[in-house]
C-alpha cells in the first residue's frame, strides 16, 4: 500500500530571509546615512531626519532594483516606496495628535469627572473640583437632537435625487454640494439672525443642533447618494417586476441593501459636527451647569467647554481643556462604534 | 471501411437539414394552443419600441397560447429582451423609454388607462438574466419577498414557501438552511431561488430573460426540466440565445431580427417547424448558423 504524501505548503512568491534581510539593512542604512549628513551638514531638525531617511530609502530601493532587475523595477520600486511613504506621512499627524491628546488629557482624569459639573468650580480651580457632565450632557444632547432633524431629511433627499430622479434633481444635487462648502460660522448666524433673535430670543440646544443640522444633512445626503448610487438596478428591477410598488420596492430592498453605507453616512455626519465650535459658541451660551431641558436656557458642550477652558488659561484651565478632548475623542469613538453595530446586526431569523 | 463509414455520416447529415436542432425538436411532444385550463393567453397587437428617438422595435404581433413555452431567439440587439419588457412593462422603468400597441392579457391591454401596473408585474412575473436575490434577506424570506412587496397576505407561508422551492427544483438543496442569505447560494442555485421568488405571487405569465445565459450546463439543465414542469401551470416566455435550449423547452418559437433598422419578428412557428422547415430563408440563415 502506497500512501500519496503531501507536501507541505509553501508559499514561494514570498521574499526569502536573505531578501527580507537585505530590505531590513537598506532600512538601516537609510537611518545611518540621514543621521550621518544632519550630523556633518547645516542640515538639522527633526523633519530633516524624516526628508532625508526617505530620499536614502527610496534611492536605494530604486538603486537596487535598477542593478538586480533593470529600469521598469527600479520604477516600480520607487513608486511602492512614494505610496508607503504617503501612507506613513498621512498617519504620522494623526498618530501625533492622538498621542498628544491621550497623554496632556489624561492628566486631567480625575473621580469627578464624569460625575459632576462646573457650576460650583471656576476654570482656574484645582482639577479635582468640578467636572463635565454637564458639556457630556450638552454634546450628547446636540448631536443626537442634530441626528433626529438631519438624518431623515439627509436620507430622503439622497433618495429623492438617486431614486425618484424628478425634475428637481439637478437643483438639489447642486444645492447639497454647495452647502457641504458651507463654513459652520455662516450656519450659525444664519440661526442665529433668522430664529434666535426673531423668534425665540434665547439660548437653548435647540439652536445649537439646528445649525449642526444645516451642517450635516449635506454630508448625509451626498454619502447616503453615493451608496445608494452603487445598489445595482438589478435589484430595483426585480423589486417592481414582483410587483412591489416604488415605495415599496425602496423601504423593503434598496434601503436594507444599502444599510451598512447609510450607517457610514449617518458616522461622517456625527463626525462633521461633534466638534463644531463656532456656531456653539454663537447660539448655546454655554454654561457650567447641567441643563437637561434642550429647548431652554443655555447648555453646555465639550467644544465649549475647551475652549472656554483654554481662554481660562491657568495650568489647571489648559489642564482641563485637554480633559475635554481627550473625553470628546473618546464619546465620538463611542457614538462611531454604536453606529457601526447597530448598521451590521445581523438580519433577524 | 473508414470511408464508406464517413458517406455515411454524411448522408444522415443531408436528411436532417438543414439543422440536427429540428431532431431536438421534433423529440418534444408538442402542445397545442389553447388546451391548458391553467395560464394565461397573451397576445401582443403591433408593439412597438423606442429608446429616446432610436426606434428599437417594430410592429411585433404574437399569440402566447395559455400553457405553452414560447422561445424568442435572434442575435444580440434584435430587440428580444426589450419585446418581452414591453409585455410587464417594465420597458417603461428605462427613462427615454416609449412604446406603442396593445399587449392583450386575457384579452384585456395592460397599457390601457387606470390599469393597477403593480397588479400587471403580479400576473406577469419575471426572471432576469443576472440571478438577482435580495441581499438583505434570507433565502426563505427571498422566495416570499414578492408577497410582502406586493401586501398580500397568505396563511400558510411555510406550504407555499416549500411549494415554490419544489417547483423550482431547489428545495431539497436548501431545506435546512433557509435561513441562510441568498447570496451564500452558487449561481445556478441563485437563479432557481428567482424563480421560485416570482412563482411565489403565482403569476399567469412568466417572462425569462436568457437565465441561463450566466450558469453552467447542469445548472441550466435543472432550469430547463423546471420551465417544462412549470409550462403545466402557466404561459412561458424566453428569451436565449441558445438554440439547442430553445428546441429542448419550447413549444413556439419566434425568431427577431435587426437588419440595421429597428428589430422585427420575422417569423413564429411550431418549434419543430422552425428548426426543420424555416419560412423565411434570414430564419434558416440563422438556426443552420450561416447567420451574416
Amino acid at each position: 500500500m502506497t500512501t500519496v504524501s503531501t507536501p507541505a505548503p509553501t508559499r514561494p512568491w514570498q521574499a526569502s530571509n536573505k531578501e527580507k534581510f537585505r530590505d531590513f539593512l537598506l532600512f538601516l542604512v537609510s537611518i545611518a546615512a540621514s543621521y550621518g549628513v544632519v550630523a556633518i551638514t547645516p542640515m538639522k531638525g527633526k523633519l530633516a531626519y524624516f526628508i532625508l531617511f526617505f530620499a536614502f530609502y527610496m534611492a536605494l530601493t530604486a538603486g537596487l532594483q535598477y542593478f538586480k532587475r533593470g529600469s521598469a523595477a527600479a520604477k516600480d520600486a520607487f513608486v511602492n516606496s512614494l505610496v508607503a511613504i504617503g501612507a506613513v506621512v498621512t498617519v504620522i499627524p494623526i498618530a501625533s495628535i492622538i498621542a498628544t491628546v491621550i497623554i496632556k488629557g489624561s492628566k486631567g482624569l480625575h473621580r469627578g469627572l464624569l460625575t459632576t459639573d462646573m457650576s460650583l468650580a471656576a476654570p482656574t480651580d484645582p482639577i479635582t473640583n468640578g467636572g463635565l457632565l454637564h458639556a457630556i450632557t450638552g454634546t450628547l444632547t446636540l448631536v443626537v437632537l442634530a441626528l433626529i432633524m438631519s438624518i431623515p431629511i439627509g436620507i430622503l433627499t439622497a433618495l429623492y435625487l438617486t431614486e425618484i430622479q424628478g425634475s428637481l434633481t439637478r437643483p438639489i444635487q447642486f444645492l447639497v454640494q454647495a452647502m457641504s462648502g458651507v463654513p459652520s460660522i455662516v450656519a450659525g448666524l444664519f440661526i442665529l439672525s433668522a430664529v434666535l433673535y426673531p423668534i425665540t430670543k434665547a439660548y437653548s440646544g435647540l439652536m445649537g443642533s439646528l445649525a449642526l443640522t444645516i451642517l450635516m444633512i449635506p454630508t448625509v445626503a451626498r454619502t447616503s447618494q453615493e451608496v445608494l448610487k452603487l445598489i445595482p438596478n438589478d435589484l430595483r428591477e426585480a423589486g417592481v417586476a414582483l410587483g412591489g410598488t416604488q415605495w415599496r420596492t425602496v423601504a423593503m430592498i434598496v434601503v436594507p441593501a444599502a444599510r451598512s453605507g447609510l450607517v457610514t453616512a449617518v458616522i461622517l455626519g456625527i463626525a462633521r459636527i461633534a466638534g463644531e465650535t463656532a456656531p456653539i459658541l454663537l447660539l448655546t451660551g454655554g454654561g457650567d451647569k447641567v441643563n437637561p431641558n434642550a429647548f431652554n436656557g443655555p447648555i453646555g458642550s465639550l467644544p465649549y467647554y475647551v475652549w472656554k477652558s483654554f481662554a481660562a488659561g491657568s495650568p489647571e484651565a489648559i489642564t482641563r481643556a485637554w480633559a475635554g478632548l481627550l473625553v470628546l475623542m473618546v464619546l465620538v469613538l463611542i457614538l462611531f462604534t454604536l453606529a457601526r453595530l447597530l448598521g451590521t446586526r445581523k438580519v433577524a431569523r | 471501411m473508414n470511408d464508406s463509414h464517413e458517406s455515411g455520416n454524411e448522408k444522415m447529415e443531408t436528411t436532417t437539414t438543414p439543422s440536427s436542432l429540428a431532431d431536438v425538436a421534433n423529440a418534444k411532444v408538442q402542445k397545442a394552443p389553447g388546451t391548458r385550463a391553467m395560464g394565461t393567453g397573451l397576445e401582443t397587437r403591433g408593439v412597438h419600441a423606442w429608446f429616446g428617438s432610436n426606434h428599437v422595435l417594430s410592429d411585433v404581433n404574437l399569440d402566447f397560447a395559455a400553457g405553452t413555452v414560447t422561445a424568442l431567439i435572434g442575435p444580440s440587439g434584435c430587440g428580444k429582451s426589450t419585446f418581452i419588457r414591453t409585455i410587464n412593462r417594465m420597458h417603461e422603468f428605462i427613462p427615454g423609454a416609449a412604446m406603442a400597441g396593445e399587449v392583450l392579457l386575457d384579452g384585456k391591454d395592460v397599457y390601457a388607462p387606470g390599469t393597477d401596473v403593480t397588479k400587471i408585474r403580479l400576473q406577469i412575473g419575471m426572471v432576469f438574466q443576472k440571478p438577482n436575490p435580495f441581499p438583505s434577506m434570507t433565502i426563505g424570506e427571498n422566495v416570499l419577498s414578492g408577497l410582502k412587496l406586493s401586501q398580500q397576505k397568505v396563511s400558510n407561508k411555510e406550504e407555499l414557501l416549500e411549494e415554490c422551492l419544489v417547483r423550482a427544483g431547489l428545495w431539497n438543496e436548501v431545506k435546512d438552511r433557509l435561513g441562510a442569505h441568498g447570496g451564500s447560494l452558487s449561481g445556478g442555485q441563485q437563479q432557481r431561488l428567482c424563480i421560485a421568488r416570482a412563482l411565489a405571487v403565482r403569476p399567469q405569465v412568466l417572462l425569462m430573460d436568457e437565465p441561463c445565459s450566466a450558469l453552467d450546463p447542469g445548472s441550466t439543465l435543472r432550469i430547463e426540466e423546471t420551465i417544462r414542469e412549470l409550462s403545466d401551470t402557466m404561459t412561458i416566455i424566453i428569451v436565449t440565445h441558445n438554440m439547442q435550449q430553445a428546441a429542448r423547452v419550447s413549444d413556439y418559437t419566434a425568431f427577431f431580427l435587426s437588419d440595421g433598422g429597428p428589430g422585427q419578428m420575422i417569423e413564429a412557428s411550431p418549434t419543430s417547424e422552425i428548426f426543420s422547415r424555416p419560412r423565411d430563408k434570414r430564419t434558416e440563415n440563422y438556426v443552420t448558423g450561416r447567420f451574416g
